[in-house]
């Protein structure tokens, strides 16, 4: 079973949001998403500075199996994006809620957090997903 | 419900992660499939490989009838074990299916095929052989294994002590020796040295239960694809179908012209396609640029012309993107090219495949020029 933290949130599209204390928030791919796309080699980042919708397009991120779009959890604005997945993507498969972390946004004053899931609302969606 | 073979098991306590594959709950990979790509690079990994279709030919006319049906020429087969590769063409030469055809002793022969196209190549095989005397099997009871890479042989004789065991050990590459309904072959579709062995489900659940206990590490579906990618050995389905004949694809060489009188299926077809030239080459391409090519994306050249990526990836042992892709005759000189991967166009060059050989890369030592 994958592990799924109490202390994020997440998308059902698989990407997890942590807010930090500066009021950006940092967003990766869960435990679940990095087990079924295997090995990751590759990702592909967003433009610094580029203003994102929620459930828009946001990276991309290539397992040995196939390439996979990742969306915006919530709108805002790029901010930062995890350097060191150019060399070391497999950072992902690793770590995927600490050092594979994917970007860091600044949120839009509307950004909607009440729409993500928590860890249990989450945990049915990855449920789901295993048919 | 999906086909499992006799291994299904073994691969569970193993930890594969199991999913549907031309009809077969089979493993993709059991953690890591670029972990199990280098193993078998650089000491030995443990496939099954028992989906794939084993048929047998015997009969008075088995030589004579695959004489016809193939490509290339099961003459050139004189020793029980033996093996070839060919193609199985129809009559506009378009690829049915690849295989490889072992002689058995008594003038037989057995042919192993792609496990999705078992019910075509069945179907193709009867009609074939109307007028032949011969008698077609599809055996269901039978596991085959492959043991690949540069300690296979070392990994046999320690695992399988036994005259077979050593005899196995001896063999050059496309031979094979037989015992009783096990065969080992040195065979392989990973571009290492190895051996397949075709044997019956129990003795294969024993023998890869042995090997596995030797420290042999299982390798899934996943790291078959990106290994033969490396070694740039086709895939029917991908980088050939009926669609296209062997002189496209680059498997010329498995194309036996002689004896001229030899008429097999698509001979006529093939034969206008070598004197006025084939439209399409198949090429290898190394990726310059960031990216992963995918099978379907464009190759494009600087006078406009494309071709497509039929099989793409990434290449662990080079660590950069590779493909497999269809191009214009006429861009064969080319030696640097574009693929369009998701909207965006990235610098690649021409190799001459394979990409990796027995463990190495070979990338940019022989660009075409």
């Amino acid at each position: 079973m994958s592990e799924i933290p109490g202390d994020l949130k997440y998308a059902k599209t698989h990407e997890w949001v942590r807010r930090e204390d500066d009021g950006r928030v940092t967003i990766g791919i869960t435990d679940h998403a990095q087990e079924e796309l295997g090995d990751l080699v590759y990702v592909e980042q967003p433009e610094l500075d580029r203003e994102l919708a929620a459930a828009e397009d946001m990276a991309v991120v290539e397992s040995v199996k196939a390439a996979s779009d990742l969306y915006s959890p919530v709108t805002g604005r790029v901010v930062e994006v995890n350097e060191a997945l150019a060399d070391t993507p497999e950072l992902i498969n690793s770590d995927p809620y600490g050092e594979g972390w994917i970007l860091r946004l600044q949120p839009a004053a509307d950004a909607d957090f009440d729409a993500l899931l928590d860890s249990e609302g989450y945990a049915a969606v990855a449920a789901a997903g295993d048919d | 419900m999906n086909h499992r073979t006799a291994l299904y098991p073994l691969h569970i306590e193993w930890g594969a992660k199991v999913v549907p594959f031309a009809g077969w709950d089979m493993p993709l990979h059991y953690g890591s499939q670029i972990a199990e790509h280098h193993a078998v690079r650089r000491c030995a990994g443990l496939f099954d490989v028992s989906h794939m279709a084993v048929v047998d030919i015997s009969g008075a006319d088995a030589r004579p009838f695959l004489r016809q049906l193939l490509a290339n020429d099961v003459a050139k087969l004189e020793h029980p074990g033996q093996a070839l590769y060919s193609c199985m063409l129809n009559e506009a030469a378009g690829i049915i299916d690849d295989l490889i055809a072992y002689l058995r002793p008594g003038g037989r022969y057995r042919l192993v095929m792609n496990a999705g196209n078992r019910a075509g190549d069945l179907a193709w095989l009867r009609i074939r052989a109307a007028s032949f005397e011969v008698r077609i099997r599809a055996r269901g009871n039978l596991a085959i294994l492959a043991l690949q890479g540069p300690d296979a042989e070392k990994i046999l004789i320690q695992v399988l002590d036994t005259p077979l065991g050593v005899a196995g050990a001896k063999l050059a590459p496309f031979h094979g020796v037989w015992k009783g309904e096990w065969l080992i072959a040195r065979t392989g579709y990973t571009g290492e040295d190895g051996f397949e062995l075709i044997l019956p489900n129990a003795a294969a659940v024993e023998l890869a239960t042995d090997l596995h206990d030797a420290g042999v590490i299982p390798v899934g579906l996943g790291a078959r694809d990106t290994l033969r990618l490396e070694a740039a050995l086709n895939l029917h389905g991908s980088d050939m179908d009926e669609s296209l004949n062997p002189l496209e694809t680059g498997l010329g060489w498995t194309v036996a012209w002689e004896p001229e009188e030899r008429e097999f299926i698509g001979r006529d077809a093939l034969g206008a396609s070598r004197e006025h030239g084939a439209a399409w080459r198949r090429a290898g391409l190394v990726l310059d640029g960031p990216g992963i090519p995918r099978g379907g994306q464009l190759v494009h050249f600087v006078d406009g012309s494309q071709g497509v990526v039929t099989s793409g990836g990434f290449s662990p042992t080079l660590a950069k993107g590779i493909a497999l892709a269809r191009i214009p005759a006429d861009c064969a000189g080319a030696d640097t090219m574009e693929i369009e991967i998701r909207g965006r166009r990235v610098a690649a060059h021409r190799i001459r495949p394979p990409f990796v050989a027995r463990g190495a890369g070979l990338q940019g030592a022989e660009v075409v020029a």
